[in-house]
C-alpha cells in the first residue's frame, strides 16, 4: 500500500494513499465535525461543517471529500476555520426548534453535541423559521421535518435500497426539504418502514416512535443481534433500559436488506403478558398444553438428563 | 426606384413583444400594394441590440436605421424611403447626449463604439435560413479546424487566450486541452444556454438571431475533444431560441454538418436541445448536467471535474452560448487576428447587456478592456431623464455594484474581481440616484436566497439570515453590529459553500457596503433612506405654504387619510398613511414633502 505523508495541524502523519483529509484526521485522532458524513453511502459534501484549511487552497474546502496528497498542510483548529463552523452551526441552530429538554434524540443528537463544543446558543440569528407540519400519521416513524437540517443521509440510505427511493429533495432555498414523492404523508408513501433513515438521521427530524417515551440516549444500553424472526439475519441493535427491552435500531443500506416490521417491533412479545412458555398441541379439535418433550416427541428423554445433570 | 433593398426587422423576442410581427406582415402588405415587391424583400431576423428603441428596422443598402417604428408608420416609410428614396426623419434615432439624429445604423454612436463579431451576424442575417449564414462565411471556421489536428484546434483556441464568457472566465483552450486528454472513447460537449442572471440576454440574443455561429463552435470544440454528441441546455423561458435552435439543427442536419462523416472528415457528431425547468442553479455545471440526466438540478462536489466524469460519468466540456459563438471567429480568422481585441489577460469581445436606467437599453459588444464609462455613456447614451449616475451592478447577482468612482475601470475580468464585481455573463444594471443600495443589495440577495438549492448548509442558510438583515435594515430597525455579522456571514458563505451560486451570492452585500457604507449606515442610524426608497423610513407631509387646497391629493389618496377644507392648507395623517406616493405624484404645487 502506498504511503502519503502530510502535516495537520503542525503535526506529520502518514495515511494510505486514496485516504481524504477527514479519514487521515480521524485516523490520527484529530476531531473533525460531520453531519452529513456517512462512510458506507456516496460523499455528499454538503454540511460544510468538516471544512479545513490547506495551503494553496481556495476557500475552505470540506475534508470529507478531499483527497489527501504529498506534502499537503492541513490546518483544522485555526481561527478561521472555527469561526466557520460555528457560523454554519449558528445558522443551522437559527433555523431550528431548539426543544431539546423534550426531544428524544437528546443525548445522541449530533447538532446539539456540536452546539455544545462550539457554544452555539442559537441566539445570534433571529429572523423566519420553518413551520411545517409534523408527520405523525404511521405507527412507525415520526417525521419532524422541522429538526431536519438537509444532511440528505435519510435520502442516500433510501436510494441505496433496491427498489425504494421514497424521499428525496423538493423544493428550493429556505423552503427546501425532504420530500416523498407529491410530498405526501409516509404513510401514502411507497414507504415500507425499514427504518434505516431512522437510524442514519443525526437529528431529531426522524424518530422511531415505538421509542418514544421509554428513555433517554444516556439511560439505554445496546447490543447488537441478528434477527431470529426468519432466515434473512438482518443485524439491528436492541436497546434496553434497566435489563428491559425498550426497541431495536436498524443498521444502515451497506448491511444487507433492510429490517421487516417482524424484527423490529418483534420485539414487543417479548413483555406480552399473553406470552406462554408451553407449547399447545391440537387434540381432537381442542388446544391442550403439553411439555416440551411430549412436543417434541421426545418422551422422557428430558427428564432423563436432567435427573443425570442434579 | 430602382435599386434592391432589404429591410431588417428585428424579431427578437423585445421587438416582437412590442409589435414586430404587425410591422412585418403591414410591410409586406404595403410592399404589394405598391407593387415593389420583385425589388424590396423584408427579412425578419434576430435582435439588433437595440431594444429600447425597438421595434427597430435597417434598410439595406443605406443602413438606414428606423426606431420605435408602429404599424401606422409603414405606408409613410414605404412610401417616402423605398419609394422616393428620402428619409423618414421622425424615425431616426436621436442620440440622447448629442440631440443629433443618426441616419445610419453605423453612425450612431451607440453602434459606432462597439466591435461586433460575435453580434455580427445578429440582425442581419435570417435566423431561420442556414444558407444565410453560410453566405455570411458561416461554416468556414469549421472547414479550416477539420484542416488541422484536434490537438491544433485546441492550441490555437489557447493561443487565442479565449476565456468562458459564462461568468468565472476559464481559459476555454485549458479546459478543451483537459477533456481532449482525459480517457475514455465517448465524450460530450454541452452548450450552457441557461441565461439567468436578471438583466442578462445576451445568450438568448446570440441563439435567437444566429444559431448556426453556436453550433459551429460546438462542432469545432467536439472535433477538437473528441466529442460526438452535445446537448443545448436552454432554459424553458427562451421559447423563440429553442425554436431557432430546432430549425438551424435541422437544416444544419440535411445540410450535413450535422450527422455523419462532417464534410468528408470522418468527423461524426449529433446535437440535442434540452429545456431547462426553471432553475437558476442549472446554470452550474455539475447542476446542469444532473438536469440533462433527469436528476434534480443540484451541484455536486468536485472532483471529479466534469472533464473527468461529467454527463452521464464521461468526460464532458461545458461552454456557454457566448464562448461557443466566439470560437468559429478564431478558427476562421486565426488567433492572432482574435488577440489584437481586448487587455492582456482578458481577449476578444465581451458582448454586455444594458439594463436599468439607462437610455440605450440592449445589446452592446465591445473589446475587452473598454471602460464602464465608454460602455454606459456613449454607447448606452447615459442615464435616463438626466439623472445622476448612482452605480451599476455587474455581474448579476453573483456580481458587484460599482460607484461612479470606478467608471474608468476597464472592463476586464481580473480588474473586476479586484474591484469586488465580476464580469459574469456581462449584465450590466445601471442604477441612478433614486436607487437605494440597501435595498438592491436585499433584491439581488432574494434572488440568490430564492434560487439556493438547498444542498449546503451555508448558501441556504446563510443567505436567508443575511437578506433578514437587510430587510430589518430598511425597516429601520437595524443596529451597527449588524453590518460586522453582514460580513463575517459573506465571508464564511463565500469561503465555505460548494458551487458557484454561494461563492458568489454575497458579493452585491459586499460591494455595496465598501462602496454605500454611509448608504447603510443612514439607515440604521439616522432611520433615513436618502434615496426615499425604503416606505417604512418616509414620512409625508403637506407644505402649508404651498398648498392651495385643491383637494386633488385627498381625492387621489387610497386609504383616505388626507383632510382638509377647500382652498385650505391640507393634512396628512401619518398614522393611516401608507406612503404609496400618489399625492406627491399628483400634487400641481410640490407642496407634498418626502422625508
Amino acid at each position: 500500500m502506498e504511503l502519503l505523508t502530510l502535516t495537520i495541524d503542525g503535526r506529520e502523519v502518514c495515511v494510505p494513499k486514496g485516504t481524504t483529509v477527514l479519514e487521515a484526521c480521524r485516523m490520527n485522532n484529530i476531531p473533525i465535525p460531520t453531519l452529513c458524513h456517512a462512510p458506507e453511502l456516496t460523499a455528499a459534501g454538503a454540511c460544510r461543517l468538516c471544512i479545513v484549511q490547506i495551503e494553496g487552497m481556495r476557500n475552505l474546502p470540506p475534508s470529507c471529500v478531499t483527497q489527501v496528497t504529498p506534502g499537503m498542510k492541513v490546518e483544522t483548529q485555526n481561527p478561521k476555520v472555527l469561526n466557520a463552523r460555528k457560523t454554519i452551526l449558528e445558522l443551522l441552530v437559527a433555523n431550528h426548534p431548539l426543544d431539546c429538554m423534550t426531544c428524544q434524540k437528546l443525548g445522541n443528537c449530533s447538532l446539539a453535541e456540536y452546539a455544545y463544543e462550539y457554544g452555539v446558543t442559537g441566539k445570534k440569528y433571529q429572523g423566519e423559521k420553518r413551520h411545517l407540519p409534523i408527520d405523525d400519521a404511521n405507527p412507525y416513524i415520526l417525521r419532524d421535518l422541522n429538526k431536519c437540517i438537509l444532511c440528505g443521509k435519510c435520502i442516500a440510505t433510501c436510494e441505496a435500497v433496491t427498489e425504494r427511493n421514497v424521499i428525496g429533495f423538493a423544493y428550493r432555498g429556505f423552503s427546501a426539504k425532504v420530500s416523498t414523492f407529491m410530498d405526501t404523508d409516509l404513510k401514502d408513501s411507497s414507504c415500507v418502514y425499514c427504518n434505516r433513515c431512522v437510524a442514519i438521521c443525526p437529528v431529531g427530524a426522524l424518530m422511531d416512535k415505538n421509542m418514544i417515551g421509554k428513555g433517554r440516549a444516556w439511560e439505554l444500553s445496546t447490543e447488537e443481534v441478528t434477527c431470529t424472526f426468519c432466515d434473512s439475519g438482518c443485524k439491528f441493535d436492541i436497546n434496553s433500559k434497566n435489563g428491559k427491552v425498550v426497541g431495536v435500531t436498524a443498521k444502515s443500506a451497506a448491511n444487507g436488506r433492510p429490517l421487516c416490521l417482524k424484527g423490529r417491533i418483534g420485539s414487543d412479545f417479548r413483555y406480552n403478558s399473553d406470552r406462554t412458555e408451553l407449547p399447545f398441541i391440537n387434540q381432537e379439535g381442542e388446544f391442550v398444553q403439553v411439555t416440551w418433550g411430549e412436543f417434541l416427541g421426545l418422551g422422557d428423554i428430558v427428564e432423563k438428563i436432567n435427573s443425570l445433570t442434579k | 426606384m430602382a435599386e434592391n433593398k432589404r429591410i431588417l426587422v428585428c424579431a427578437g423576442t423585445g421587438c416582437a413583444s412590442s409589435g414586430a410581427h404587425k410591422i412585418i406582415d403591414v410591410l409586406q402588405e404595403e410592399i404589394v400594394r405598391q407593387g415593389i415587391q420583385d425589388s424590396v424583400s423584408v427579412v425578419p431576423t434576430g435582435c439588433h441590440g437595440f431594444c429600447e428603441q425597438g421595434p427597430t428596422l435597417i434598410i439595406e443598402p443605406q443602413q438606414t436605421l428606423y426606431t420605435q417604428v408602429k404599424s401606422e408608420d409603414i405606408p409613410e416609410i414605404v412610401a417616402q424611403d423605398l419609394m422616393e428614396g428620402k428619409l423618414v426623419e421622425r424615425l431616426l434615432y436621436i442620440d440622447p447626449l448629442t440631440q443629433k439624429p443618426a441616419t445610419t445604423f453605423a453612425n450612431s454612436n451607440f453602434f459606432a463604439k462597439q466591435v461586433r463579431f460575435v453580434l455580427k451576424n445578429c440582425g442581419f442575417i435570417d435566423p431561420e435560413k442556414i444558407q444565410d449564414y453560410v453566405d455570411n462565411d458561416g461554416y468556414k471556421g469549421l472547414a479550416n479546424a477539420l484542416k488541422m489536428s484536434p490537438d491544433e484546434v485546441v492550441e490555437e483556441v489557447k493561443k487565442a487566450g479565449l476565456r468562458g464568457r459564462g461568468g468565472a472566465g476559464f481559459p476555454t483552450g485549458l479546459k478543451w486541452g483537459f477533456c481532449r486528454n482525459s480517457p475514455g472513447n465517448k465524450k460530450y460537449v454541452i452548450c450552457n444556454a441557461d441565461e439567468g442572471d436578471p438583466g442578462a440576454f445576451m445568450d438568448r440574443g446570440v441563439l435567437e438571431g444566429d444559431p448556426h455561429s453556436v453550433i459551429e463552435g460546438m462542432l469545432i470544440g467536439a472535433y477538437a475533444i473528441g466529442a460526438d454528441e452535445g446537448y443545448v441546455y436552454c432554459r424553458a423561458e427562451y421559447p423563440l431560441a429553442i425554436k431557432h435552435m430546432e430549425i438551424a439543427i435541422a437544416q444544419a442536419e440535411e445540410a450535413g454538418y450535422l450527422g455523419d462523416n462532417i464534410m468528408n472528415s470522418g468527423f461524426n457528431f449529433r446535437l440535442r436541445i434540452r429545456a431547462g425547468a426553471g432553475a437558476f442553479v442549472c446554470g452550474e455545471e455539475t447542476a446542469l448536467m444532473a438536469s440533462i440526466e433527469g436528476r434534480r438540478g443540484m451541484p455536486n462536489v468536485r472532483p471529479p471535474f466534469p472533464a473527468q466524469s461529467g454527463l452521464w460519468g464521461k468526460p464532458t466540456n461545458i461552454n456557454n452560448v457566448e464562448t461557443w459563438s466566439s470560437v468559429p471567429h478564431i478558427l476562421k480568422n486565426g488567433a492572432d487576428w482574435y488577440t489584437q481585441y481586448g487587455t492582456e489577460k482578458s481577449k476578444g469581445t465581451k458582448i454586455f447587456a444594458l439594463t436599468g436606467k439607462i437610455n440605450n437599453t440592449g445589446l452592446v459588444e465591445v473589446p475587452m478592456g473598454t471602460t464602464l464609462r465608454d460602455i454606459l455613456f456613449d454607447i448606452g447614451g447615459g442615464i435616463q431623464n438626466g439623472k445622476a449616475f448612482k452605480a451599476v451592478q455587474i455581474g448579476g447577482p453573483s456580481g458587484g455594484c460599482l460607484p461612479d468612482s470606478m467608471l474608468d475601470l476597464q472592463v476586464d475580468y481580473d480588474t473586476l474581481t479586484k474591484a469586488g464585481a465580476m464580469v459574469g455573463s456581462g449584465g450590466l444594471v445601471v442604477m441612478d440616484e433614486t436607487t437605494c443600495m440597501v435595498d438592491i443589495a436585499r433584491f439581488f440577495l432574494d434572488f440568490s436566497q430564492k434560487e439556493s438549492c438547498g444542498k449546503c448548509t451555508p448558501c441556504r442558510e446563510g443567505n436567508k439570515r443575511m437578506w433578514d438583515i437587510l430587510d430589518r435594515i430598511t425597516k429601520g430597525e437595524g443596529k451597527l453590529e449588524d453590518l460586522d455579522t453582514l460580513e463575517n456571514l459573506a465571508l464564511v458563505i463565500k469561503e465555505t459553500s460548494l458551487c458557484g451560486l454561494g461563492q458568489n451570492s454575497p458579493n452585491p452585500v459586499l460591494a455595496t457596503l465598501k462602496y454605500f457604507r454611509d448608504e447603510f449606515e443612514a439607515h440604521i442610524l439616522d432611520h433615513k433612506c436618502p434615496a426615499h426608497v425604503c416606505t417604512a423610513l418616509l414620512t409625508y407631509s403637506i407644505d402649508e405654504e404651498k398648498c392651495k387646497g385643491c383637494g386633488l391629493c385627498a381625492k387621489n389618496c387610497p386609504v383616505g387619510c388626507i383632510t382638509g377644507e377647500k382652498k385650505e392648507p391640507h393634512k396628512i395623517d401619518a398614522s393611516a398613511c401608507i406612503k404609496c406616493g400618489s399625492c406627491l405624484e399628483k400634487c400641481k404645487f410640490d407642496a407634498v414633502i418626502r422625508l
